[in-house]
């Protein structure tokens, strides 16, 4: 059982009175609101406060969130690449016909294997790239800022990127490329020569100038030179040397000679690691000869760089300053001493490295243990102090996950039974979820949610659930981004979050008197009961005004119109006026009559709809039928009876009235239609 | 890690609850002068006041949206004895312009005798439903079984807890498999008062709220409890603010060992137990996934709690009073 490793630190909010101590507040999805209240419940406070504050606190990323916003988009695009990866290739064993393609076995074989393993390697490489762009750009804007402060936050961001990309490294080197003894130390050695730039900037320097050897930094170049094992280049200088000093001439001359035969492995040599421990041991005694005679002895300088390849420590440590950290000491040390340390020794070195470099004058600080911790090859370790230490999920999340893929993590169950890499996963993506503050210019940003949702989708245990209780907290500002939501929804099948949204924008519709929206969105809802809700508030509109609005959505309903009866009645209703408007005066007959029968109309809009007929009874030809005419007369009489006697004053009377009025203008409008109708079905038609 | 901006206030006296809405883009302040205030965001980040209006006749303790399925609709509770509904109603176009909306009250629930210490809308699975509870006890659950005509609640339920209350929680987990379920915390500070956390489950059968589970060991005053998001777990979660921050587990044992019919009888534990605000804690508030915990106390700090791993919970991150260093999260990752 871990202890806790300490108070986390406090962030301040200007302005708050320290004397009243107490807060309340509320989390929203992107931000949280405190405010200082007291809660003491009685009804007057002693002290008046004046005019409270409220303090909006949300995590802060946006002085560089555009050039974060970038690594985050880039690495969203490996992130998916590599889960496709592990898709196909799992998905290939999976499947028993299809063979491996190259050995035609049914698993994935040991070529299958180290392609797949080639193709880590790369991924991780490309998440490197995607870091060292990022740092890049800051770095650019760290220059190009307009005032010191924003200006020192660049830079500092710069160096929590260096700092990433180091960890990441060697975290590659030695869990990915898992280089066994001899290549390991000329990785390590690569990463060392990555991550101090300044050798060649100074190189530069002094080859450019007049008198490279006579320059203030001549020594130091060499002497990095040769603590990074750049030989070939330190012999170079050394020839400068000995150019304009004839005295140290043969002395430059001999150690050149010892930088050129010092044995090295090179890629694709085909020497054991026996034989070139060999070689090496040959040499190093070589070196120690020369040291023991005192070949070097006039010049401090070039004894002292003997000393260095003969990995003495204490003229290492004499160049604390150049080494500048201690795994640069570690690499060198290692590289003239134990150039075919194995990786399992490594930790000793590197805690001795350590030890001896801080002397006791310092402590280690985060990133040093988050590399020791690398060294030990305890991965665990080295997530759980890069989460302690960086302040947001990106880095863990990414890294765990490329190493989940290579197999290193065991399955370490965490709340719920999530493993380590779906609980990175998950607050990494909940952070992008966070940030849709509509307070950026450009279209689509604000639009890293949306990379979330990738996250999620590859979290098996509670990605789905996640992704549920975050996308129905996206605000719906616009119908562009309300569509984008339920599409994503949709394309997973979350049916309720999809009938949630549409709920909450039909809702928003009606309030509005969007009356068209409400309906689409009802639809979409598959709300039968908000559908009926908004279709009856079009017939009242209809009622008031007489005309439709959003007449295009309502012709266009299609099978839709099956949700709900009053919506079906709505549309046909529609139907019955496009027929009338198309002087289908038989097709509008029929239909109104099936209308007033099927029992889908309300009963309150019968008179409306008998009203409507009064037009075709109305026309020169007799359009319906006795039959037809018998039904309308029926329903008006059901509708007459049915309705109750009411001894109400005022207006209710009048209504009754203009009612009763209508109901009589109907009577008489059906009975002359009826006797049309007789005397046209009883004659003789010629034709 | 954190940046404060800060936004007047207007009230004219003290602030009691601030609440956003459901998408975070508008939220709404109560406070002592007796008025609510709604504000909104706008597309570039600032808060305006959109309404401001007279809602009660005592300071109002606590304000609290609807879920936007059912509208704009916020409630609020006050000393006055009251609870009130009120609806936004869209206003005319030259108020938009203005960027003001108006609020109506849709209904005053006047059956408490005593000051009104907290409303909170149910889930929205369970309709358009609200309880409240009160100085005198009594917990309340209305409901409007028509939400489009916000004018109409009835009490459904009338549940006695004996205590004063000071704070309840619906549990949010809309899943099958649990039952409505509401958390009650009282901060009577009689001598008689014991458990101060009562635990009510709806019962399908009698249809009546009946007393599932008293939390025994929370035997001082409670100021505010709250049911964690559930994402799936067959347990459920509760944080308790107190003289401390407490998180229990309620598990709920299966049913065939209850004799059938009665309310579900729960396995509970303690897991977590923070005094590090060493002080009485005030509020308690659960993120979204219900994966951090915040919570703020006497000395003058919210703090927020991240579940890592089970049943360690770490706090992560401060808030206020205290030198201004460049933060960083804590985060242990217990294994294993």
């Amino acid at each position: 059982m871990e202890e806790l490793d300490g108070e986390p630190t406090v962030t301040l909010i200007p302005g708050v009175n320290s004397k009243k101590k107490q807060m309340c507040f509320d989390w929203g999805p992107g931000e949280m609101l405190v405010c200082e209240t007291s809660f003491n419940k009685k009804e007057k406070s002693e002290t008046v406060p004046g005019c409270p504050f409220i303090y909006i606190i949300r995590k802060d990323i946006d002085v560089y969130s555009q050039i974060l916003r970038k690594l985050f988009n880039e690495s969203h695009g490996i992130f998916v690449g590599l889960q496709r990866i592990e898709e196909e290739l799992t998905g290939k064993s999976r499947k028993a016909q299809l063979p491996c393609f190259l050995s035609l076995q049914d698993a994935p074989c040991s070529c299958c294997m180290s392609f797949h393993f080639c193709r880590l390697v790369r991924v991780s490489k490309n998440y490197r790239s995607v870091i060292r762009a990022c740092m890049e750009e800051m770095h650019q804007a760290a220059i190009a800022a307009k005032d010191p402060a924003s200006g020192r936050q660049f830079s500092s961001q710069v160096s929590i990127l260096s700092a990433m990309e180091l960890i990441w490294n060697l975290c590659e080197i030695l869990f990915i490329e898992v280089a066994p003894a001899g290549p390991l130390l000329l990785h390590l050695l690569d990463w060392v020569r990555l991550h101090v730039c300044e050798v060649d900037s100074l190189l530069a320097d002094v080859l450019g100038s007049e008198n490279p050897s006579k320059h203030e930094s001549f020594w130091n170049l060499v002497t990095i030179l040769v603590l990074q094992g750049r030989l070939d280049e330190a012999r170079q200088m050394l020839s400068k040397e000995a150019d304009v000093s004839p005295t140290s001439a043969g002395m430059c001359r001999i150690l050149g000679d010892l930088m050129r035969t010092m044995p090295v492995l090179s890629p694709g040599n085909t020497q054991t690691l026996t034989e070139l421990e060999l070689k090496w041991q040959h040499w190093h005694e070589e070196c120690e000869r020369h040291l023991q005679d005192g070949t070097f002895a006039s010049s401090p300088h070039l004894e002292s760089l003997c000393k260095i390849m003969l990995g003495d420590e204490a003229a290492l440590l004499e160049q604390k300053e150049l080494l500048n950290n201690w795994y640069h000491f570690l690499v060198t040390r290692l590289l003239y001493s134990h150039p075919t340390v194995k990786p399992i020794d490594l930790h000793f070195y590197a805690q001795s490295s350590l030890d001896l470099f801080l002397g006791g004058e310092s402590s280690p600080e985060p990133l040093d243990n988050i590399l020791m911790a690398a060294f030990e090859f305890d991965i665990h370790q080295v997530i759980k102090e890069c989460s302690i230490a960086l302040s947001n999920w990106w880095f863990v999340a990414h890294l765990t996950d490329l190493l989940d893929h290579c197999k290193l993590l065991q399955s370490h169950n965490l709340y719920f039974g999530s493993n380590m890499r779906e609980f990175l996963l998950l607050e990494y993506a909940s952070g992008l979820f966070a940030h849709h503050r509509p307070s950026c210019l450009s279209s689509d940003c604000c639009s890293l949610w949306q990379l979330g949702v990738d996250y999620f989708d590859y979290c098996p245990e509670l990605g789905r659930v996640s992704l549920e209780l975050h996308i129905e907290r996206i605000p719906l500002s616009t119908e562009q981004k309300a569509l984008k939501v339920l599409r994503i929804c949709e394309q997973r099948q979350m049916t309720e979050q999809v009938r949630s949204i549409c709920k909450i924008l039909a809702m928003k519709a009606v309030r509005n008197n969007r009356l068209g929206s409400a309906l689409s969105w009802s639809i979409r809802a598959k709300d039968a009961a908000f559908a009926t809700l908004v279709s009856d508030r079009f017939l009242r509109d209809y009622c008031e005004r007489g005309c439709f609005s959003d007449l295009d959505l309502i012709d266009n309903l299609g099978p839709a119109m099956m949700l709900s009866d009053r919506l079906t009645f709505l549309g046909k209703y529609r139907e019955f006026h496009r027929f009338y408007g198309e002087k289908r005066f038989f097709d509008a007959a029929s239909l109104l009559l099936s209308l007033m029968t099927s029992q889908i109309a309300p009963r309150c809009f019968w008179v409306t709809l008998l009203t409507d007929a009064l037009p075709l009874l109305e026309q020169k030809q007799v359009i319906f039928t006795t039959e037809q005419t018998y039904e309308l007369m029926r329903c008006l009489e059901d509708l007459a009876s049915g309705r109750p006697v009411r001894g109400e004053p005022g207006a209710q009377r009048l209504q009754e009235d203009i009612e009763n009025t209508k109901l009589e203008m109907l009577r008489l409008a059906l009975a002359r239609n009826l006797a049309r109708a007789i005397i046209k079905e009883g004659s003789l038609e010629g034709s | 890690m954190f940046v404060a901006r800060s936004i007047a206030a207007d009230h004219k006296d003290l602030i009691h609850d601030v609440s956003f809405d459901f998408h975070g883009r508008r939220m709404a302040t109560c406070s002592s002068d007796q008025s609510v205030k709604v504000w909104d965001k706008s597309e570039n980040g600032d808060w305006h006041c959109t309404a401001s209006w007279k809602t009660h006749s005592g300071s109002v303790w606590r304000v609290t949206w609807a879920h936007p399925e059912f509208g704009q609709v916020l409630a609020s509770c006050s000393f006055d004895r009251t609870a009130a509904v009120w609806e936004e109603i869209v206003g005319e176009s030259n108020d938009k312009l203005r960027g003001q909306s108006h609020w109506v009250k849709r209904t005053t629930l006047v059956d408490s005798r005593t000051s009104v210490t907290d409303v909170k809308f149910a889930p929205k699975h369970m309709g358009l439903m609200l309880a409240t509870c009160s100085a005198d006890g009594i917990v309340r659950i209305y409901e409007a079984p028509d939400v489009m005509n916000l004018s109409q609640w009835s009490l459904q339920h009338e549940i006695s807890c004996k205590l004063s209350c000071s704070c309840i929680s619906w549990n949010p987990s809309s899943s099958r498999a649990h039952s409505p379920m509401i958390a009650v915390g009282s901060d009577d500070s009689s001598p008689n008062a014991m458990a101060k956390v009562q635990i009510f489950e709806y019962n399908e059968n009698t249809r009546k709220y009946a007393k599932a589970e008293t939390l025994m060991t929370v035997t001082d005053p409670v100021h505010d409890i709250a049911f964690a998001p559930n994402l799936g777990r067959s347990f459920h979660i509760l944080a308790i603010a107190t003289k401390d921050v407490r998180i229990f587990t309620l598990k709920p044992v299966r049913k065939e060992l209850t004799s059938s019919g009665g309310p579900t009888k729960f396995e509970i534990h303690i897991v977590a137990q923070f005094d590090n605000h060493n002080s009485q804690v005030w509020r308690v508030s659960w993120n979204i996934t219900g994966t951090v915990l915040a919570s703020s106390g006497d000395d003058g700090c919210v703090r927020l709690w991240k579940g890592i791993s089970f049943p360690l919970w770490i706090p992560h991150g401060l808030d206020r009073d205290g030198p201004v260093m460049p933060s960083s999260f804590l985060l242990l990752l217990l294994l294993w």
